[in-house]
Protein backbone atom coordinates (compact mmCIF):
# COMPACT_ATOMS: atom_id res chain seq x y z
CA UNK A 1 0.00 0.00 0.00
CA UNK A 2 2.95 2.36 0.53
CA UNK A 3 5.25 3.27 -2.32
CA UNK A 4 8.54 4.93 -1.31
CA UNK A 5 9.17 6.48 -4.73
CA UNK A 6 5.79 8.15 -4.86
CA UNK A 7 6.36 9.35 -1.31
CA UNK A 8 9.76 10.83 -2.19
CA UNK A 9 8.33 12.67 -5.19
CA UNK A 10 5.45 14.02 -3.12
CA UNK A 11 7.77 15.24 -0.37
CA UNK A 12 9.81 17.07 -2.97
CA UNK A 13 6.72 18.63 -4.54
CA UNK A 14 5.49 19.81 -1.15
CA UNK A 15 8.70 21.04 0.42
CA UNK A 16 10.74 22.03 -2.62
CA UNK A 17 12.11 25.54 -2.98
CA UNK A 18 9.91 28.43 -1.91
CA UNK A 19 6.85 26.34 -1.13
CA UNK A 20 8.20 25.32 2.24
CA UNK A 21 8.37 29.02 3.16
CA UNK A 22 4.60 29.27 3.56
CA UNK A 23 4.73 26.18 5.70
CA UNK A 24 7.42 27.70 7.93
CA UNK A 25 5.67 31.08 8.08
CA UNK A 26 2.64 29.88 10.03
CA UNK A 27 4.36 27.92 12.81
CA UNK A 28 6.90 30.76 13.11
CA UNK A 29 4.02 33.18 13.64
CA UNK A 30 2.53 30.93 16.34
CA UNK A 31 5.82 30.69 18.23
CA UNK A 32 6.28 34.47 17.94
CA UNK A 33 2.83 35.10 19.40
CA UNK A 34 3.41 32.55 22.14
CA UNK A 35 6.66 34.24 23.10
CA UNK A 36 5.07 37.71 23.00
CA UNK A 37 2.13 36.57 25.13
CA UNK A 38 4.42 34.98 27.69
CA UNK A 39 6.54 38.14 27.84
CA UNK A 40 3.54 40.47 28.18
CA UNK A 41 1.38 38.35 30.37
CA UNK A 42 3.34 35.65 32.17
CA UNK A 43 2.09 32.07 32.35
CA UNK A 44 -1.71 31.77 32.43
CA UNK A 45 -3.55 28.53 31.70
CA UNK A 46 -6.69 30.19 30.33
CA UNK A 47 -4.74 32.50 27.98
CA UNK A 48 -2.64 29.55 26.83
CA UNK A 49 -5.80 27.59 26.02
CA UNK A 50 -7.26 30.62 24.19
CA UNK A 51 -4.18 31.14 22.02
CA UNK A 52 -3.74 27.45 21.21
CA UNK A 53 -7.46 26.96 20.57
CA UNK A 54 -8.10 30.22 18.72
CA UNK A 55 -4.94 30.48 16.67
CA UNK A 56 -3.21 27.11 16.48
CA UNK A 57 -6.13 24.71 16.16
CA UNK A 58 -8.70 27.01 14.52
CA UNK A 59 -6.48 28.73 11.95
CA UNK A 60 -3.07 27.17 11.58
CA UNK A 61 -3.93 23.46 11.43
CA UNK A 62 -6.66 23.84 8.73
CA UNK A 63 -4.46 26.16 6.64
CA UNK A 64 -1.50 23.79 6.73
CA UNK A 65 -3.92 20.92 6.07
CA UNK A 66 -5.20 22.72 2.97
CA UNK A 67 -1.69 23.43 1.69
CA UNK A 68 -0.37 19.93 2.33
CA UNK A 69 -3.52 18.00 1.41
CA UNK A 70 -4.29 19.71 -1.88
CA UNK A 71 -0.60 20.38 -2.61
CA UNK A 72 0.15 16.64 -2.49
CA UNK A 73 -1.87 15.95 -5.64
CA UNK A 74 -3.46 19.14 -7.02
CA UNK A 75 -0.51 20.66 -8.93
CA UNK A 76 0.29 17.30 -10.55
CA UNK A 77 -3.25 16.88 -11.88
CA UNK A 78 -3.22 20.52 -12.86
CA UNK A 79 -0.10 20.48 -15.02
CA UNK A 80 -0.89 17.01 -16.38
CA UNK A 81 2.29 15.35 -15.09
CA UNK A 82 0.09 12.92 -13.12
CA UNK A 83 -0.21 10.82 -16.31
CA UNK A 84 3.43 9.77 -15.99
CA UNK A 85 2.69 8.49 -12.50
CA UNK A 86 -0.60 6.85 -13.49
CA UNK A 87 1.02 5.03 -16.41
CA UNK A 88 3.35 3.17 -14.05
CA UNK A 89 2.27 -0.22 -12.69
CA UNK A 90 1.26 1.21 -9.33
CA UNK A 91 -2.27 0.79 -8.03
CA UNK A 92 -4.16 4.06 -7.86
CA UNK A 93 -5.42 3.53 -4.31
CA UNK A 94 -1.74 2.97 -3.43
CA UNK A 95 -0.85 6.35 -4.92
CA UNK A 96 -3.61 8.02 -2.90
CA UNK A 97 -2.66 6.19 0.28
CA UNK A 98 1.01 7.12 -0.08
CA UNK A 99 0.19 10.74 -0.80
CA UNK A 100 -2.16 10.77 2.20
CA UNK A 101 0.61 9.46 4.48
CA UNK A 102 2.95 12.18 3.21
CA UNK A 103 0.30 14.90 3.62
CA UNK A 104 -0.48 13.71 7.14
CA UNK A 105 3.20 13.64 8.05
CA UNK A 106 3.81 17.14 6.70
CA UNK A 107 0.71 18.55 8.41
CA UNK A 108 1.65 16.91 11.69
CA UNK A 109 5.23 18.12 11.61
CA UNK A 110 4.28 21.68 10.73
CA UNK A 111 1.24 21.97 13.01
CA UNK A 112 1.42 19.59 15.98
CA UNK A 113 5.10 20.11 16.79
CA UNK A 114 4.85 23.94 16.87
CA UNK A 115 1.64 23.62 18.91
CA UNK A 116 3.49 21.55 21.51
CA UNK A 117 6.42 24.00 21.62
CA UNK A 118 4.07 26.99 21.82
CA UNK A 119 2.18 25.27 24.64
CA UNK A 120 5.39 24.83 26.59
CA UNK A 121 6.41 28.45 25.94
CA UNK A 122 2.98 29.69 27.03
CA UNK A 123 2.59 27.93 30.36
CA UNK A 124 5.01 25.02 30.57
CA UNK A 125 2.26 22.48 29.85
CA UNK A 126 0.28 23.49 32.96
CA UNK A 127 -2.92 21.43 33.30
CA UNK A 128 -1.82 19.39 30.25
CA UNK A 129 -2.95 22.20 27.92
CA UNK A 130 -0.01 21.84 25.54
CA UNK A 131 -0.38 18.06 25.29
CA UNK A 132 -4.16 18.29 24.87
CA UNK A 133 -3.94 20.68 21.93
CA UNK A 134 -1.09 18.70 20.42
CA UNK A 135 -3.28 15.59 20.47
CA UNK A 136 -6.08 17.61 18.89
CA UNK A 137 -3.71 18.93 16.21
CA UNK A 138 -2.44 15.41 15.45
CA UNK A 139 -5.94 14.01 15.08
CA UNK A 140 -7.17 16.98 13.07
CA UNK A 141 -4.13 16.63 10.75
CA UNK A 142 -5.26 13.16 9.71
CA UNK A 143 -8.86 14.16 8.97
CA UNK A 144 -7.97 17.43 7.25
CA UNK A 145 -5.31 15.76 5.06
CA UNK A 146 -7.75 13.07 3.91
CA UNK A 147 -10.53 15.58 3.21
CA UNK A 148 -8.37 18.07 1.33
CA UNK A 149 -6.59 15.32 -0.63
CA UNK A 150 -10.01 14.21 -1.82
CA UNK A 151 -10.84 17.81 -2.76
CA UNK A 152 -7.60 17.97 -4.72
CA UNK A 153 -8.70 15.05 -6.90
CA UNK A 154 -12.29 16.30 -7.30
CA UNK A 155 -11.99 19.98 -8.11
CA UNK A 156 -9.59 22.36 -9.76
CA UNK A 157 -10.51 24.95 -7.13
CA UNK A 158 -9.65 22.66 -4.24
CA UNK A 159 -7.70 25.29 -2.31
CA UNK A 160 -10.50 27.85 -2.46
CA UNK A 161 -13.12 25.30 -1.42
CA UNK A 162 -10.87 24.07 1.38
CA UNK A 163 -10.32 27.60 2.63
CA UNK A 164 -14.03 28.36 2.50
CA UNK A 165 -14.64 25.26 4.62
CA UNK A 166 -11.88 26.13 7.09
CA UNK A 167 -12.56 29.85 7.42
CA UNK A 168 -16.26 30.26 6.71
CA UNK A 169 -17.81 26.99 7.83
CA UNK A 170 -15.70 26.18 10.89
CA UNK A 171 -14.88 29.70 12.08
CA UNK A 172 -17.90 31.78 11.05
CA UNK A 173 -20.88 29.40 10.98
CA UNK A 174 -19.34 27.41 13.83
CA UNK A 175 -19.52 30.49 16.05
CA UNK A 176 -23.04 31.47 14.89
CA UNK A 177 -24.94 28.21 14.44
CA UNK A 178 -24.55 25.50 17.04
CA UNK A 179 -25.46 22.74 14.58
CA UNK A 180 -22.49 23.56 12.35
CA UNK A 181 -20.19 22.72 15.23
CA UNK A 182 -21.24 19.08 15.22
CA UNK A 183 -20.01 18.79 11.64
CA UNK A 184 -16.59 20.27 12.16
CA UNK A 185 -13.24 18.50 12.27
CA UNK A 186 -12.04 21.07 14.78
CA UNK A 187 -14.74 20.11 17.32
CA UNK A 188 -14.11 16.39 16.85
CA UNK A 189 -10.44 16.98 17.57
CA UNK A 190 -11.35 19.12 20.58
CA UNK A 191 -13.40 16.24 21.97
CA UNK A 192 -10.18 14.24 22.24
CA UNK A 193 -8.34 17.22 23.73
CA UNK A 194 -11.09 17.48 26.34
CA UNK A 195 -10.53 13.84 27.25
CA UNK A 196 -6.82 14.56 27.79
CA UNK A 197 -7.17 17.64 30.02
CA UNK A 198 -10.24 16.34 31.79
CA UNK A 199 -11.49 19.66 33.21
CA UNK A 200 -13.11 22.91 32.02
CA UNK A 201 -10.22 24.49 30.06
CA UNK A 202 -10.96 22.68 26.81
CA UNK A 203 -14.56 22.09 25.82
CA UNK A 204 -16.06 20.45 22.79
CA UNK A 205 -19.58 20.41 21.40
CA UNK A 206 -19.57 16.72 20.56
CA UNK A 207 -19.19 13.60 22.65
CA UNK A 208 -16.04 11.50 22.48
CA UNK A 209 -17.65 8.45 20.84
CA UNK A 210 -19.40 10.52 18.18
CA UNK A 211 -16.19 12.43 17.51
CA UNK A 212 -14.03 9.33 17.08
CA UNK A 213 -16.61 7.60 14.91
CA UNK A 214 -17.00 10.63 12.65
CA UNK A 215 -13.23 11.19 12.41
CA UNK A 216 -12.58 7.60 11.36
CA UNK A 217 -15.57 7.58 8.99
CA UNK A 218 -14.58 10.83 7.26
CA UNK A 219 -10.93 9.80 6.90
CA UNK A 220 -11.66 6.33 5.52
CA UNK A 221 -14.48 7.49 3.24
CA UNK A 222 -12.47 10.41 1.85
CA UNK A 223 -9.44 8.20 1.15
CA UNK A 224 -11.51 5.49 -0.51
CA UNK A 225 -13.40 7.98 -2.63
CA UNK A 226 -10.19 9.75 -3.67
CA UNK A 227 -8.80 6.38 -4.80
CA UNK A 228 -11.96 5.73 -6.85
CA UNK A 229 -11.77 9.23 -8.30
CA UNK A 230 -8.19 8.71 -9.41
CA UNK A 231 -9.12 5.41 -11.10
CA UNK A 232 -11.21 7.21 -13.66
CA UNK A 233 -9.47 10.53 -13.77
CA UNK A 234 -9.93 12.68 -16.84
CA UNK A 235 -7.50 15.47 -17.51
CA UNK A 236 -9.29 18.69 -18.32
CA UNK A 237 -7.71 21.61 -20.15
CA UNK A 238 -7.30 25.04 -18.68
CA UNK A 239 -10.63 26.81 -18.55
CA UNK B 1 3.64 26.49 -72.48
CA UNK B 2 6.01 27.03 -69.61
CA UNK B 3 8.05 29.45 -71.70
CA UNK B 4 4.97 31.67 -72.13
CA UNK B 5 4.73 32.56 -68.43
CA UNK B 6 3.47 36.11 -67.70
CA UNK B 7 5.72 38.77 -66.15
CA UNK B 8 4.14 38.53 -62.72
CA UNK B 9 5.14 34.95 -62.19
CA UNK B 10 4.76 33.92 -58.60
CA UNK B 11 4.66 30.49 -57.10
CA UNK B 12 2.16 31.52 -54.43
CA UNK B 13 0.13 34.69 -54.26
CA UNK B 14 -2.30 34.33 -51.42
CA UNK B 15 -2.95 38.01 -51.10
CA UNK B 16 -0.63 39.28 -48.41
CA UNK B 17 -0.97 43.02 -48.04
CA UNK B 18 1.00 45.35 -45.85
CA UNK B 19 -0.85 47.33 -43.20
CA UNK B 20 -0.65 51.08 -43.48
CA UNK B 21 -3.56 52.12 -41.29
CA UNK B 22 -3.20 53.81 -37.91
CA UNK B 23 -1.33 51.92 -35.19
CA UNK B 24 -3.13 52.10 -31.87
CA UNK B 25 0.01 52.06 -29.78
CA UNK B 26 0.96 51.73 -26.17
CA UNK B 27 -1.91 53.52 -24.44
CA UNK B 28 -4.46 51.43 -26.30
CA UNK B 29 -2.69 48.19 -25.42
CA UNK B 30 -2.53 49.24 -21.78
CA UNK B 31 -6.24 50.11 -21.73
CA UNK B 32 -7.12 46.79 -23.34
CA UNK B 33 -5.06 44.86 -20.82
CA UNK B 34 -6.71 46.81 -17.99
CA UNK B 35 -10.27 46.21 -19.16
CA UNK B 36 -9.61 42.57 -20.00
CA UNK B 37 -8.12 41.97 -16.54
CA UNK B 38 -10.98 43.81 -14.82
CA UNK B 39 -13.59 41.78 -16.72
CA UNK B 40 -11.61 38.62 -16.00
CA UNK B 41 -11.73 39.34 -12.26
CA UNK B 42 -15.50 38.84 -12.43
CA UNK B 43 -15.29 35.96 -14.90
CA UNK B 44 -16.66 38.00 -17.80
CA UNK B 45 -15.23 36.73 -21.05
CA UNK B 46 -14.26 33.46 -19.37
CA UNK B 47 -16.05 30.14 -19.00
CA UNK B 48 -19.34 29.87 -17.10
CA UNK B 49 -17.63 27.88 -14.35
CA UNK B 50 -15.20 30.67 -13.59
CA UNK B 51 -18.04 33.18 -13.26
CA UNK B 52 -19.59 31.25 -10.37
CA UNK B 53 -17.18 32.10 -7.56
CA UNK B 54 -16.68 35.87 -8.14
CA UNK B 55 -20.37 36.45 -8.76
CA UNK B 56 -21.29 34.42 -5.68
CA UNK B 57 -18.89 36.42 -3.52
CA UNK B 58 -20.23 39.67 -5.00
CA UNK B 59 -23.75 38.58 -4.05
CA UNK B 60 -22.60 37.62 -0.55
CA UNK B 61 -21.10 41.12 -0.20
CA UNK B 62 -24.32 42.84 -1.26
CA UNK B 63 -26.99 40.75 0.49
CA UNK B 64 -26.32 42.05 4.05
CA UNK B 65 -26.55 45.64 2.74
CA UNK B 66 -29.90 44.88 1.11
CA UNK B 67 -31.18 43.33 4.35
CA UNK B 68 -30.04 46.32 6.41
CA UNK B 69 -31.66 48.73 3.96
CA UNK B 70 -34.90 46.74 3.87
CA UNK B 71 -35.08 46.73 7.68
CA UNK B 72 -34.30 50.45 7.84
CA UNK B 73 -36.98 51.35 5.29
CA UNK B 74 -39.68 49.15 6.82
CA UNK B 75 -39.07 50.17 10.45
CA UNK B 76 -38.47 53.85 9.49
CA UNK B 77 -35.17 54.11 11.35
CA UNK B 78 -33.49 57.53 11.54
CA UNK B 79 -30.04 55.95 11.16
CA UNK B 80 -28.61 52.87 9.44
CA UNK B 81 -27.74 50.06 11.84
CA UNK B 82 -24.20 49.89 10.43
CA UNK B 83 -21.67 52.60 9.59
CA UNK B 84 -20.46 52.79 5.98
CA UNK B 85 -16.87 52.48 7.15
CA UNK B 86 -17.58 49.37 9.23
CA UNK B 87 -19.07 47.38 6.41
CA UNK B 88 -15.82 46.16 4.82
CA UNK B 89 -14.43 45.25 8.25
CA UNK B 90 -17.39 42.99 9.00
CA UNK B 91 -17.15 41.23 5.64
CA UNK B 92 -13.37 41.05 5.45
CA UNK B 93 -13.41 37.25 5.11
CA UNK B 94 -15.40 37.58 1.87
CA UNK B 95 -13.00 40.23 0.56
CA UNK B 96 -10.01 38.05 1.43
CA UNK B 97 -11.47 35.00 -0.32
CA UNK B 98 -12.33 37.09 -3.40
CA UNK B 99 -8.79 38.47 -3.54
CA UNK B 100 -7.26 35.05 -2.95
CA UNK B 101 -9.28 33.51 -5.78
CA UNK B 102 -8.90 36.31 -8.33
CA UNK B 103 -5.36 37.67 -7.81
CA UNK B 104 -3.73 34.37 -8.89
CA UNK B 105 -5.96 34.05 -11.94
CA UNK B 106 -4.94 37.57 -12.94
CA UNK B 107 -1.16 37.16 -12.84
CA UNK B 108 -0.23 33.54 -12.04
CA UNK B 109 -1.61 31.99 -15.22
CA UNK B 110 0.43 34.30 -17.43
CA UNK B 111 3.54 33.25 -15.53
CA UNK B 112 2.67 29.56 -15.33
CA UNK B 113 1.95 29.16 -19.03
CA UNK B 114 4.78 31.50 -20.00
CA UNK B 115 2.57 33.89 -21.93
CA UNK B 116 4.14 36.99 -20.40
CA UNK B 117 6.69 37.30 -23.23
CA UNK B 118 3.77 37.48 -25.66
CA UNK B 119 2.46 40.56 -23.86
CA UNK B 120 5.87 42.17 -24.04
CA UNK B 121 6.10 41.49 -27.77
CA UNK B 122 3.39 44.17 -28.06
CA UNK B 123 4.28 47.82 -27.71
CA UNK B 124 3.84 47.82 -23.92
CA UNK B 125 6.51 48.34 -21.32
CA UNK B 126 6.93 46.56 -18.01
CA UNK B 127 5.36 49.50 -16.17
CA UNK B 128 2.28 49.31 -18.41
CA UNK B 129 1.72 45.63 -17.62
CA UNK B 130 2.16 46.14 -13.88
CA UNK B 131 0.00 49.29 -13.82
CA UNK B 132 -2.78 47.65 -15.84
CA UNK B 133 -2.85 44.54 -13.65
CA UNK B 134 -2.58 46.53 -10.40
CA UNK B 135 -5.25 49.00 -11.54
CA UNK B 136 -7.58 46.21 -12.65
CA UNK B 137 -7.26 44.30 -9.37
CA UNK B 138 -7.77 47.44 -7.28
CA UNK B 139 -10.78 48.43 -9.42
CA UNK B 140 -12.30 44.97 -9.10
CA UNK B 141 -11.92 45.16 -5.31
CA UNK B 142 -13.37 48.67 -5.35
CA UNK B 143 -16.43 47.45 -7.26
CA UNK B 144 -16.78 44.63 -4.72
CA UNK B 145 -16.51 46.88 -1.65
CA UNK B 146 -18.19 50.06 -2.93
CA UNK B 147 -21.32 48.43 -4.37
CA UNK B 148 -22.79 47.52 -0.95
CA UNK B 149 -22.02 51.06 0.26
CA UNK B 150 -23.92 52.43 -2.73
CA UNK B 151 -26.86 50.18 -1.81
CA UNK B 152 -26.71 51.46 1.77
CA UNK B 153 -26.60 55.09 0.59
CA UNK B 154 -29.54 54.72 -1.80
CA UNK B 155 -31.42 52.87 0.94
CA UNK B 156 -30.74 55.62 3.45
CA UNK B 157 -32.19 58.17 1.03
CA UNK B 158 -35.24 55.97 0.43
CA UNK B 159 -35.72 55.84 4.21
CA UNK B 160 -35.67 59.69 4.18
CA UNK B 161 -32.58 60.07 6.33
CA UNK B 162 -30.64 63.33 6.41
CA UNK B 163 -29.16 63.74 2.90
CA UNK B 164 -26.09 65.83 3.76
CA UNK B 165 -25.00 63.68 6.68
CA UNK B 166 -25.53 60.39 4.85
CA UNK B 167 -23.67 61.67 1.79
CA UNK B 168 -20.73 62.80 3.89
CA UNK B 169 -20.52 59.41 5.60
CA UNK B 170 -20.91 57.64 2.25
CA UNK B 171 -17.98 59.70 0.92
CA UNK B 172 -15.86 58.74 3.92
CA UNK B 173 -16.75 55.10 3.34
CA UNK B 174 -15.74 55.37 -0.33
CA UNK B 175 -12.34 56.86 0.57
CA UNK B 176 -11.81 54.04 3.06
CA UNK B 177 -12.66 51.24 0.61
CA UNK B 178 -10.57 52.93 -2.11
CA UNK B 179 -7.53 52.75 0.20
CA UNK B 180 -8.45 49.18 1.11
CA UNK B 181 -8.71 48.20 -2.56
CA UNK B 182 -5.28 49.64 -3.40
CA UNK B 183 -3.63 48.04 -0.36
CA UNK B 184 -5.25 44.60 -0.70
CA UNK B 185 -4.87 44.56 -4.50
CA UNK B 186 -1.16 45.28 -4.18
CA UNK B 187 -0.57 42.62 -1.51
CA UNK B 188 -2.64 40.03 -3.39
CA UNK B 189 -0.83 40.58 -6.69
CA UNK B 190 2.62 40.46 -5.07
CA UNK B 191 1.85 37.16 -3.34
CA UNK B 192 0.31 35.70 -6.51
CA UNK B 193 3.19 36.84 -8.73
CA UNK B 194 5.77 35.36 -6.36
CA UNK B 195 4.00 31.95 -6.15
CA UNK B 196 2.68 31.17 -9.63
CA UNK B 197 1.91 27.52 -8.89
CA UNK B 198 -1.82 26.75 -8.75
CA UNK B 199 -3.18 26.59 -5.26
CA UNK B 200 -0.10 27.94 -3.56
CA UNK B 201 -0.86 31.51 -4.62
CA UNK B 202 -4.36 31.26 -3.16
CA UNK B 203 -3.01 29.85 0.09
CA UNK B 204 -0.28 32.49 0.31
CA UNK B 205 -2.73 35.39 -0.12
CA UNK B 206 -5.14 33.98 2.47
CA UNK B 207 -2.33 33.16 4.86
CA UNK B 208 -0.92 36.68 4.74
CA UNK B 209 -4.31 38.37 5.23
CA UNK B 210 -5.97 36.02 7.73
CA UNK B 211 -2.98 35.03 9.80
CA UNK B 212 -1.72 38.58 10.23
CA UNK B 213 -5.21 39.73 11.26
CA UNK B 214 -5.66 36.78 13.62
CA UNK B 215 -2.25 37.31 15.17
CA UNK B 216 -2.72 41.08 15.58
CA UNK B 217 -6.19 40.78 17.14
CA UNK B 218 -4.98 38.06 19.52
CA UNK B 219 -2.07 40.26 20.62
CA UNK B 220 -4.38 43.29 20.94
CA UNK B 221 -6.76 41.31 23.13
CA UNK B 222 -3.89 40.27 25.35
CA UNK B 223 -2.45 43.80 25.50
CA UNK B 224 -5.93 45.02 26.49
CA UNK B 225 -6.36 42.34 29.15
CA UNK B 226 -2.97 43.20 30.67
CA UNK B 227 -3.57 46.98 30.64
CA UNK B 228 -0.97 47.72 28.00
CA UNK B 229 -3.28 50.31 26.39
CA UNK B 230 -0.38 52.14 24.75
CA UNK B 231 0.69 49.03 22.83
CA UNK B 232 -2.71 48.46 21.17
CA UNK B 233 -2.50 51.33 18.73
CA UNK B 234 0.98 50.31 17.58
CA UNK B 235 0.07 46.62 17.15
CA UNK B 236 -2.50 47.63 14.50
CA UNK B 237 0.36 48.51 12.13
CA UNK B 238 1.07 44.83 11.52
CA UNK B 239 -1.93 43.65 9.54
CA UNK B 240 -3.58 45.14 6.41
CA UNK B 241 -7.10 45.15 7.84
CA UNK B 242 -6.16 46.89 11.10
CA UNK B 243 -4.11 49.41 9.09
CA UNK B 244 -7.25 50.45 7.20
CA UNK B 245 -9.20 50.37 10.45
CA UNK B 246 -6.65 52.71 12.05
CA UNK B 247 -6.61 55.17 9.14
CA UNK B 248 -10.38 55.47 9.05
CA UNK B 249 -10.60 55.80 12.83
CA UNK B 250 -8.07 58.63 12.78
CA UNK B 251 -9.26 60.57 9.73
CA UNK B 252 -12.67 59.34 8.54
CA UNK B 253 -14.68 59.45 11.74
CA UNK B 254 -15.18 55.69 11.86
CA UNK B 255 -15.89 53.74 15.05
CA UNK B 256 -12.80 51.66 15.71
CA UNK B 257 -12.62 47.89 15.74
CA UNK B 258 -9.73 48.01 18.22
CA UNK B 259 -10.51 46.77 21.75
CA UNK B 260 -11.99 49.39 24.09
CA UNK B 261 -12.01 52.15 21.45
CA UNK B 262 -8.22 52.23 21.59
CA UNK B 263 -7.82 53.28 17.95
CA UNK B 264 -5.08 55.69 16.94
CA UNK B 265 -5.55 59.47 17.17
CA UNK B 266 -4.54 61.90 14.43
CA UNK B 267 -0.84 61.80 15.33
CA UNK B 268 -0.45 58.02 15.19
CA UNK B 269 -2.99 58.02 12.33
CA UNK B 270 -0.41 59.76 10.13
CA UNK B 271 1.94 56.82 10.75
CA UNK B 272 -0.87 54.46 9.71
CA UNK B 273 -1.54 56.43 6.54
CA UNK B 274 2.16 56.52 5.70
CA UNK B 275 2.37 52.76 6.29
CA UNK B 276 -0.55 52.15 3.90
CA UNK B 277 0.98 54.37 1.21
CA UNK B 278 4.40 52.78 1.69
CA UNK B 279 2.88 49.29 1.34
CA UNK B 280 1.05 50.28 -1.88
CA UNK B 281 4.22 51.81 -3.33
CA UNK B 282 6.22 48.81 -2.09
CA UNK B 283 3.86 46.36 -3.83
CA UNK B 284 4.28 48.31 -7.06
CA UNK B 285 8.05 48.24 -6.62
CA UNK B 286 8.15 44.49 -5.95
CA UNK B 287 5.92 43.79 -8.96
CA UNK B 288 8.21 45.90 -11.18
CA UNK B 289 11.21 43.93 -9.91
CA UNK B 290 9.36 40.63 -10.41
CA UNK B 291 8.73 41.37 -14.08
CA UNK B 292 12.22 42.67 -14.82
CA UNK B 293 13.27 39.24 -16.00
CA UNK B 294 10.48 36.84 -16.65
CA UNK B 295 9.83 33.70 -18.63
CA UNK B 296 12.56 34.19 -21.23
Amino acid sequence: MYNPTVARLTYRALLGRRRALILFLLPGMLLLIAAAVRAFNGADDQVAADVLGGFALATMVPLIGVIAGTGAIGPEIDDGSIVYLLSKPVKRPTIIFTKLIVAIAVTMVFSAVPTLIAGFILNGNGQQVAVAYTVAALVASIAYSAMFLLLGTVSRHAVVIGLVYALVWEALFGSLIAGARTLSVQQWALALAQKVTGDGLVTSEVGLTTAVTLLVAVTVAATWFAGQKLRKLTLAGEE
Amino acid sequence: MSSQAPDTTQIHNIGYRSYDGPRLGRAYARRSLFSQSLRGAYGLGRSAKSKVLPMLLFAVMCVPALVIVAVAVVTKQSKLSIEYTQYALFLQVVISIYLASQAPQSVSRDLRFRTVPLYFSRPIERADYVLAKFGAMASALFVLTASPLLILWIGSLLAKMDFAEQTKMFGQGLVSVALLSLLFGGIGLVMAALTPRRGFGVAAVIAVLTISYGAVSTLMGIAYATDNQGAIQWLGLFSPMTLIDGVQTAFLGAPTGFPDGGGPGAGVGVVYLLAVLALVAGSYGILMRRYRKVGL
